[in-house]
């Protein structure tokens, strides 16, 4: 379930903000916000994508770089909002 | 009126302590709130102990802490002491941040001990290493009583007088983008600060019963305003931090929940505000003013934010950091629909004058466009160290009158407004942040692998302007986005991180072989 919200975020941040580049480049640990790829309103295309294509609400404190730094702290954020029975 | 003209900037909130004491001063959300008799006994002992540590009249003292009661009591207790504050963007890279000290010398730097390593490093390195003072868990004033109190165990700091800074005194230096590659220091003395204060004052009569918002960080000149025009009335002053002053509905709450009645910030947070804040789910019947400045305000947004705070009064608030505001107009609500256009600058506030000149510095005809020069009271000394910028940034006049130019283009329209068309140079604002293109060039060029940089930006609805980074690399082949903007957080502030990079074998080129800008434009 995690390695299909993040492949989906992954596609997303890709396709939105980092045209041209090469996917390898964009690894589960890359740290996004600090390492200025995604800049402040960036963030908050970020989270309507997340709210909307998984049905989920982010608390304002979430909205930072302690929980959406990287994809896997953005998959691990997800996953813990989703209902267990989506879970496996 | 004119014997408190020349009073130092701090008087204000002295005066304040003294027929309010018990009122709040700061509210540091998270901490509980500081009265003004705190803040007045504790900004007094980090007075005595900048003097205890030789800190002293014409002195300067460094300020590299995040927004919280601890800066603000540090910022009163430097200005009692009669030195000038440094503030800085404890975000933005160290290197930079300890060029701005060395620059400007500063004597002692008051510093989160989260940084002091590295910024200690950058000084050994510059060959000078002020007093270094750490503060540990800054918020709430924690950090700064902490300090004060392990000082005070190794013995007490002598009570010395609140210095009667004359007006010419310096207040503070605030730090901007620099088209060489270096932030230059704008210098601004008691006087230009109190002298806006006043006008402040005056203009929107503020009262004890205001709870201002404290949005902009304390090195960028709205600040001022949120400072020591809440202070000199006995008003309450609301710290918001940067992650916080950044997320619309978090911050939509927190307008509400603390009873912001004087809101200033910049237009870009405010069309986030309107867009994503869910403003009507927080009401603010409190809220009688809104000011903002730095930027152009989009009109669409502007207008969606003033049919979700309808009550509030709105001001576009005009001026840069050498002059901080110098002209100013009321937005009539409502907002017509065939209203498609920028609201103009507004008129020249009464403690400055405004004139607009052509390339010679004659002034034009009425109607006509030139680039707007001011001259008063609020206008800024020098920057620090440059002689020679110093006197670019000003007219040469036969009567001795020092006239700023703005770098604005404008016009004044039939109303008497001046309305704002342009820069005559490569400033660009972002965030409302100046930023100079010839910095983010410098930057990308400590690249190793960067050939060729050229910065452009090009106007952008949403974002006031995209910052579009021309680049050619040693080996002809393009490098990773990633890379690139993983490199400018290293060496830039975050607001100067293009938006896009495009890249060239090699960038085109004029006559002249300079590199060609307006073909670069039309490539965008």
């Amino acid at each position: 379930m995690s390695d299909s919200i993040k492949q989906s975020v992954k596609d997303y941040i890709m396709t939105t903000f980092l045209a041209g580049e090469s996917p390898d480049n964009l690894t589960d640990d890359l740290p996004l916000i600090s390492r200025g790829i995604l800049d402040s309103i960036a963030t908050l295309k970020l989270i309507l994508f997340l709210e909307e294509s998984f049905g989920i609400t982010l608390e304002a404190h979430e909205a930072d770089k302690e929980h959406l730094d990287t994809l896997n702290q953005i998959a691990a954020l997800v996953s813990s909002k989703l209902p267990a029975t989506a879970s496996r | 009126m004119s014997a408190s003209t020349s009073a130092p900037l701090h008087r204000g909130f002295l005066d304040a302590a003294g027929r309010f004491p018990e009122r709040t001063a700061v509210v540091d959300p998270g901490h509980g709130p500081l009265s003004y008799a705190d803040l007045d006994a504790l900004s007094a002992r980090v007075r005595d102990r900048l003097a205890q540590l030789g800190v002293g009249p014409g002195d300067r003292v460094g300020l590299y802490l995040r927004k919280s009661a601890d800066t603000v009591a540090a910022i009163y207790g430097i200005l009692r002491a009669g030195a000038a504050y440094v503030p800085v963007d404890s975000g933005a890279p160290v290197e930079r941040n300890a060029y701005v000290f060395h620059n400007c010398e500063v004597q002692v730097l008051i510093a989160e001990a989260r940084v002091l390593d590295a910024v200690r490093a950058q000084f050994e390195a510059l060959g000078r290493t002020p007093v270094l003072v750490a503060l540990e868990d800054v918020g709430g004033a924690k950090g700064l009583t902490r300090w004060l109190e392990a000082a005070d165990r190794g013995g007490s700091a002598p009570t010395v007088p609140d210095h009667s800074s004359e007006p010419d005194d310096v207040a503070y230096i605030l730090y901007t983008s620099g088209s060489t590659g270096r932030p230059k220091g704008v210098t601004l003395t008691h006087e230009n600060a109190v002298s806006f204060v006043q006008w402040c004052s005056e203009t929107f009569e503020p009262h004890e019963r205001d709870v201002f918002s404290s949005h902009a960080p304390f090195h960028f000149d709205l600040s001022v305003l949120d400072l020591f025009v809440s202070h000199r009335h006995g008003a309450a002053l609301v710290l918001i931090g940067e992650e916080a002053g950044k997320e619309p509905t978090g911050l939509a709450k927190l307008i509400a929940e603390h009873r912001i009645s004087v809101w200033y910030s910049a237009p870009s947070i405010l069309s986030l505000l309107a867009q994503f804040g869910s403003l009507d789910k927080h009401p603010v019947p409190d809220l009688r003013h809104v000011f903002f400045a730095g930027e152009v305000f989009p009109i669409k947004h502007l207008r969606r934010l003033a049919e979700l705070w309808p009550t509030p009064r709105y001001f576009n608030l005009y001026g840069p950091t050498e002059t901080n505001v110098c002209t100013f107009y009321e937005v009539k609500l409502p907002i017509a629909a065939e209203q498609n256009t920028p609201f103009p600058i507004g008129k020249v506030c009464s403690h400055l004058r405004g004139k607009v000149v052509d390339e010679d510095g004659k002034e034009v005809a009425d109607g006509q466009e030139g680039e707007l020069c001011i001259t008063g009271r609020g206008v800024m000394q020098r920057y620090w160290g440059l002689p020679e910028q110093t006197q670019k940034g000003f007219l040469s006049s036969r009567n001795g009158e020092r006239w700023y130019r703005t770098g604005d283009i404008v016009f004044q329209d039939a109303n008497g407004d001046y309305v704002y068309k342009g820069r005559r140079d490569r400033m660009v604002k972002r965030r409302a942040y100046r930023v100079e293109l010839g910095e983010i060039e410098a930057g990308l060029y400590k690249h190793a692998q960067i050939k060729e940089a050229a910065v452009i930006a090009i106007p952008d609805e949403e974002a006031g302007v995209k910052i579009i980074a021309h680049v050619s690399s040693r080996t002809g082949a393009p490098l990773s986005l990633i890379e690139m903007k993983g490199f400018c957080a290293q060496v830039l502030p975050m607001y100067m991180i293009p938006d896009r990079f495009q890249w060239h074998a090699a960038l085109p080129k004029t006559s002249t072989d300079k590199i060609h800008y307006q073909q670069l434009k039309e490539m965008s």
